[in-house]
């Protein structure tokens, strides 16, 4: 791209392009039909992970917390009950310990 | 300043193991499969595997399969300004998403506070109204999160959520003026195809005012670089608003409503809400702070040439090229120090593609001696906001934008 820069350079000031020009061609769009892909990964054996396991992956796959960098207790009490507050994670009363305690074992800060 | 660099590191097999061992982490099989990368994010973890297994897309780095949130690898920001769309990255918020979409069959409704309700076709759409073209910066509020100190629950974003595209598409106004706002009208709200899992968890809707609406630049696009969007981008139709944050740029969106009251849903009201604060800063704990809805991008500019640790030729010319995007507006300057921010000199700007979209600069320069160096760059827009020197720190992880620097080593 770069390439260009020096004729781009001496353009300037006159090539640039107004906010919305009229585009030159017509355009058709396709029907798409596709898939898209699954994880079939599961949260790593501990106490909990059972509990972790049946309650947060049907929302979203186990990477998104494997990706999270390490919180406090209090931290991931606060997002698990974000999940069920905000966003209607149908997780039962007596689970919630379970999956504090499994993260705060597993990603917990130091 | 910020010591990110620009490209990361592909990690070996050995390296990856022992990371995966001393984490604990039961890597599955096809992973091995595919290359991994090391984001290089404050205490980690910074593994992820390079993914070629979403339809449409190229090599992506996955943050989350379900709902997909796929990151634009750096090293493509160094091939031109607008990025390809089988490398635009990737953010959904639900899980439900539509994966058979019949050009026939789809309808975009307005609807609301107007003189008439409106479904409109894709045949409408794309030859029932004037099309226009803007090239524009689509950029998530929480790019850069991962490097946030103390680090932040989220999509854990290395630099690359952000990407560049020249869309094509109908002004919103034409569309809204269709239908005829009636007076009164306050805002106008836009839903999408997506669904969430859990029946009654909030659908994911945005709101914009009225007259940021109806302002001739927010548009609804149907092409992204010349060709339809990819599905995971949006397809067919997805809201383009220039200088706003990507939470505004509703996908697969297929529901206008204008609003005679101020829209109190969740992803308006409360989601992605910022610090009404200078670089929407607050300090980790801080309480009380009065939230707003997060809205203008602020500039930002990257090395995209050279990664961090590089060694390079003393007392001999190198060049040094990237992007830079001045948020909200354009670029007005490009800067550069070799001297931890001393003296400053100003970079070549490439093309002018449209003052929304990314900007190359490049510069020629010598390493005097042979030692240590930080590069540093920073963008000023054409509003005269510059890059600030200290990162911003926030609970959400937001509009990170401090100065990039990286590490030459001249021998």
């Amino acid at each position: 791209m770069f390439r260009n820069l020096l004729p781009a350079v001496v353009l300037l000031g006159v090539a640039s392009i107004p906010h919305a020009a009229h585009a030159a061609t017509p355009f058709e769009l396709k029907s798409v039909k596709l898939d898209l892909p699954d994880s079939d990964k599961m949260f790593p054996d501990g106490p909990g992970s059972d509990v972790i396991n049946n309650n947060c992956i049907a929302c979203h796959s186990a990477d998104m917390v494997l990706n999270q960098p390490l919180l406090s207790k209090q931290a991931w009490a606060a997002e698990v009950n974000k999940m069920i507050n905000n966003y209607k994670a149908p997780i039962a009363t007596e689970d919630v310990g379970a999956i504090v305690k499994y993260l705060t074992a597993f990603k917990g800060a130091k | 300043m910020a010591e990110n660099g620009a490209f990361y590191r592909t990690m070996t097999r050995r390296q990856l193991l022992a990371a995966a061992s001393a984490a604990g982490v039961a890597l599955s099989k096809p992973a091995w499969a595919q290359s991994m990368i090391d984001l290089p994010l404050p205490g980690g973890p910074g593994a992820r595997q390079v993914t070629t297994s979403f339809p449409q897309k190229g090599p992506m780095i996955l943050q989350r399969t379900r709902p997909p949130l796929l990151e634009t690898p750096f090293e493509v920001f160094d091939k031109g300004v607008f990025t390809p769309n089988d490398q635009f990255y990737v953010r959904w918020h639900w899980a439900v998403i539509p994966t058979d979409i019949d050009i026939g069959k789809f309808s975009l409704t307005v609807r609301g506070h107007v003189n008439q309700t409106l479904s409109l076709s894709l045949n409408d759409i794309l030859h029932g109204l004037p099309s226009v073209q803007l090239a524009a910066v689509n950029q998530c509020s929480g790019n850069s999160r991962g490097f946030f100190q103390p680090r932040v629950p989220g999509g854990e974003w290395a630099n690359g959520a952000m990407c560049n595209a020249l869309w094509t598409g109908v002004r919103l106004k034409d569309v809204l003026d269709k239908a005829g706002v009636k007076p009164g009208a306050v805002q106008v709200r836009f839903k999408g195809l997506d669904e969430p899992v859990v029946a009654d968890a909030p659908h994911f809707m945005k709101s914009l005012d009225i007259d940021h609406a109806r302002d001739g630049e927010v548009m609804i696009a149907y092409a992204m670089n010349g060709e339809q969007l990819p599905l995971v981008n949006g397809f067919p139709l997805r809201l383009v608003v220039p200088g706003w944050y990507a939470t505004y740029w509703v996908k697969m969106l297929n529901d206008i409503e204008v609003l005679d009251q101020p829209d109190t849903n969740y992803w308006t009201k409360v989601a992605y809400t910022i610090p009404d604060t200078p670089h929407a800063s607050t300090k980790p704990g801080e309480t009380g702070v009065k939230m707003i809805p997060i809205n203008r991008m602020v500039p930002r500019s990257f090395v995209t040439n050279i990664a961090s640790g590089t060694k390079v030729k003393a007392a001999a010319p190198m060049t040094l090229r990237g992007i830079a995007f001045g948020g909200d507006c354009g670029v007005a300057s490009v800067d550069f120090s070799i001297d931890r921010g001393k003296s400053w000199h100003q970079a070549q700007l490439g093309k002018d593609e449209g003052k929304y979209g990314f900007r190359q600069w490049q510069t020629q320069l010598t390493l005097p001696g042979a030692g240590e160096y930080s590069l540093l760059v920073r963008c000023t827009n054409s509003n005269g906001v510059a890059q600030p020197d200290v990162p911003n720190w926030n609970p959400a992880g937001f509009m990170r934008n401090v100065m990039e620097s990286i590490d030459a080593i001249a021998v």
